[in-house]
């Protein structure tokens, strides 16, 4: 589905990711961990297409097309999704009428139809017991007053309407407490299919004890430095992130 | 007159010629104040950038020229102003149409609506009902010493008076439509007169619109008095078009537990200058004043705004947007004062701005005068572009660029309008907002007269 091959990218200048190769396939989660700075959240930015960082060197092919050649929102349309470490407040522009016209875009994509005002009522209120988010959020600007972790409740709210081929957390676990944790984990776990795939990204490893990975990479320093499967994971929790270093 | 410069003289020429028969249609005691008021005018004149309160508004373009000026109606005149038809066709609303600032006085009786409320000419009110006009006319404002307004006291003779007694509530609004329609270029003012009595209810909306392709320049001036704990609200539409200018003082004086709120709504227009004065006259007045603009081409839009807290424990808010393309310029002067006695005053002020292009230019200028030390008072004001996390934001989920820039202009637009609590114009506003967005907002779109030479 996704397939990176030695993806470099600076921000101002500055060279953050330093070669990153990496397979998904469709019906894998992986997980992407790293100390601070190690570029986890300027990965996720490229894939999105953000225009933050440069990308240098590599590549990166998305159901067989290159990547880099489509617009944010054609990533979008054609099935990734990223849900923010830091989701963005739209003042004036309300939930409903965000999420309806993003899920119209892609249906037209698709060369469907505009859904109609109580259909589309209705699949909001259907996602919204999956996520467990307060019907009164969904009434508001877009993550406008939000609190954290409604504003990370509501990424995986657009995710389960917008049904990602390719999800990409960006630790979307920070800042939240156990309770949303599970919550944020429980709809991860039931929008997986078969033909899906995710890519959660976490500083910590709590959250993997909800959403079980198939491959755990380590991140640090721009390279991946070590890839397992999920018990890699516990090790780290268990020794560290300073018995990485040693091992680079 | 030899010290006046041009354009003043220009307009004390126009007085000088004109005085006797404005004095002749008009009632006595509105014409008591026009000798006050040229004396006034001839000390400020018109307005340059030298004073502080206009200092990024340059009205050469529009009073350095002659106009057809326009003084007694005819009956004829007012055919027009009936065959106007508000599209807002939800708006169930009093409607009044003014043709070029006059109220179309069929038989001098002023209209009775619900509850006791009167409304009709300010100056047949003048001679009809002449205890509540002597009460409040002149009052609000106050010896405001802006040329501008003492032009308007001294060569005004009608408007809209409106007086809504003790206790009444008028669940509908009433809408007062403001039309301008010459052959020939046109210089026009107004003088409106609204009296809220105590613990009533109104809602009153005003929309500006201009019938002909001509030049225009009006100045007019409302007064509003809101008695102890009553209710007013007023929204104002303008909606005329480049080659018109528009210059509006509102002077509302609020008494004790009274609340307000001030909604003006800029869609189009060459040049529009909007001075909104508050003045928080009693313990406990809460006073809202929210604005909103949207200027292209050489349009240049001034909001000015002051509040004046006079007494203890009110509260006022100030919430300015606008959104400028092309070689647009705008200024916002948004003035508190709290005066020594007033403690416990709550008063804030917000002024966002969105530049479209590099041309575009704004001026903005909070001026806080507190003598007051238990205050809690708040400004800031924003000059910038659209936020560029925001509009990823919406990218990443599918929403193409063109149209995540139409839904975050139209967002930080609906900050303002979401204030209207009429719920129609509301939606209204939100729509014309939307096609004003998307460049599909002509002025004969919202315009009903069928007229042949504007296309």
């Amino acid at each position: 589905m996704l397939i990176i091959k030695d993806l470099k990218a600076a921000i101002n200048g500055k060279q953050i990711l330093k070669g990153i190769s990496l397979e998904v396939k469709a019906g894998e989660i992986h997980a992407i961990m790293g100390p601070n700075g190690s570029g986890k959240s300027t990965l996720a930015g490229v894939l999105a297409g953000r225009e933050f960082a440069e990308v240098t060197e590599g590549t990166v092919t998305y159901l067989g097309k290159n990547l880099f050649d489509m617009a944010p929102e054609d990533r979008s349309k054609e099935g990734i999704f990223l849900g923010f470490q830091y989701p963005i407040e739209i003042p004036g522009v309300s939930m409903v009428n965000f999420m309806k016209t993003a899920y119209n875009e892609h249906r037209r994509h698709k060369g469907l139809e505009p859904i109609s005002a109580s259909d589309f009522l209705k699949l909001m209120r259907e996602k919204k017991e999956l996520v467990e988010i307060d019907s009164k959020l969904t009434n508001r600007s877009v993550n406008e007053g939000f609190s954290g972790g409604e504003k990370k409740k509501n990424e995986i709210f657009q995710m389960a309407i917008l049904e990602p081929r390719l999800a990409i957390l960006d630790e979307t676990d920070s800042g939240l407490d156990i309770d949303a944790l599970r919550i944020v984990a429980n709809g991860v776990n039931k929008l997986k299919r078969p033909d899906n795939a995710a890519i959660v990204i976490t500083h910590y490893q709590r959250l993997l004890d909800y959403i079980v990975p198939d491959v755990v990479h380590v991140l640090y320093d721009g390279r991946i430095v070590k890839t397992a499967g999920k018990e890699l994971a516990l090790e780290l929790e268990e020794k560290g992130y300073e018995w990485i270093k040693e091992h680079v | 007159m030899n010290n006046l410069p041009e354009r003043a003289e220009r307009y004390y020429r126009l007085y000088e010629e004109n005085i006797k028969k404005i004095a002749e249609n008009s009632a006595p005691f509105i014409n008591s104040f026009r000798e006050d008021a040229i004396a006034g005018f001839l000390k400020t004149g018109i307005p340059t950038k030298k004073n502080e309160s206009y200092r990024y508004t340059n009205l050469d373009a529009f009073f350095n020229h002659d106009y057809n000026s326009y003084f007694i109606p005819g009956p004829s005149d007012f055919l027009k102003a009936e065959d106007f038809r508000c599209d807002v066709t939800d708006l169930d609303a009093y409607g009044v149409v003014l043709l070029n600032g006059f109220y179309p006085t069929i038989n001098g009786e002023l209209r009775e609506l619900p509850e006791g409320i009167r409304i009709g000419s300010l100056n047949e009110a003048a001679n009809r009902f002449g205890d509540k006009v002597e009460k409040h006319y002149g009052k609000c404002i106050n010896g405001n010493p802006d040329g501008l307004v003492c032009l308007n006291t001294a060569m005004a003779s009608d408007g809209v008076f409106i007086y809504v007694p003790e206790g009444a509530v008028l669940k509908r609004p009433v809408q007062v439509v403001n039309l301008v329609d010459s052959e020939t270029d046109m210089f026009s003012q107004h003088r409106n007169l609204i009296v809220v009595e105590d613990n009533a209810d109104f809602t009153i909306i005003i929309c500006d619109h201009a019938l002909s392709p001509v030049k225009f320049l009006t100045n007019a001036v409302t007064e509003v008095y809101v008695g102890e704990n009553a209710s007013f609200d007023i929204m104002r539409v303008q909606n005329e078009h480049n080659n018109a200018c528009k210059i509006t003082h509102t002077f509302i004086h609020q008494e004790r537990n009274s609340r307000v709120s001030s909604n003006n709504i800029t869609l189009h227009g060459g040049l529009v200058r909007n001075s909104t004065y508050h003045y928080l006259g009693g313990e406990g007045a809460e006073s809202n004043s929210y604005g909103l603009f949207l200027a292209d081409k050489w349009q240049h839009v001034d909001n000015y705004v002051s509040v004046d807290h006079a007494f203890p424990n009110c509260t006022s808010n100030q919430l300015f947007k606008g959104v400028l393309d092309e070689m647009a310029t705008g200024a916002f002067n948004g003035r508190i004062y709290v005066h020594k006695d007033a403690q416990g005053t709550v008063a804030y002020q917000k002024n966002n701005n969105i530049l479209l292009t590099d041309d575009a230019k704004m001026d903005t200028k909070p001026q806080l005068e507190i003598y007051a030390d238990d205050v809690k008072c708040s400004h800031g004001a924003t000059v910038g572009r659209l936020n560029d996390d925001a509009l990823f934001y919406m990218q990443s989920r599918g929403i193409n660029k063109r149209e995540a820039l139409l839904m975050l202009m139209f967002g930080f637009a609906h900050e303002v309008i979401r204030n209207i609590k009429v719920e129609a114009l509301q939606e209204r506003m939100d729509n014309l907002v939307m096609q004003r967005l998307r460049g599909e907002l002509s002025r004969c779109a919202s315009c009903m007269v069928k007229c042949d030479k504007l296309h």
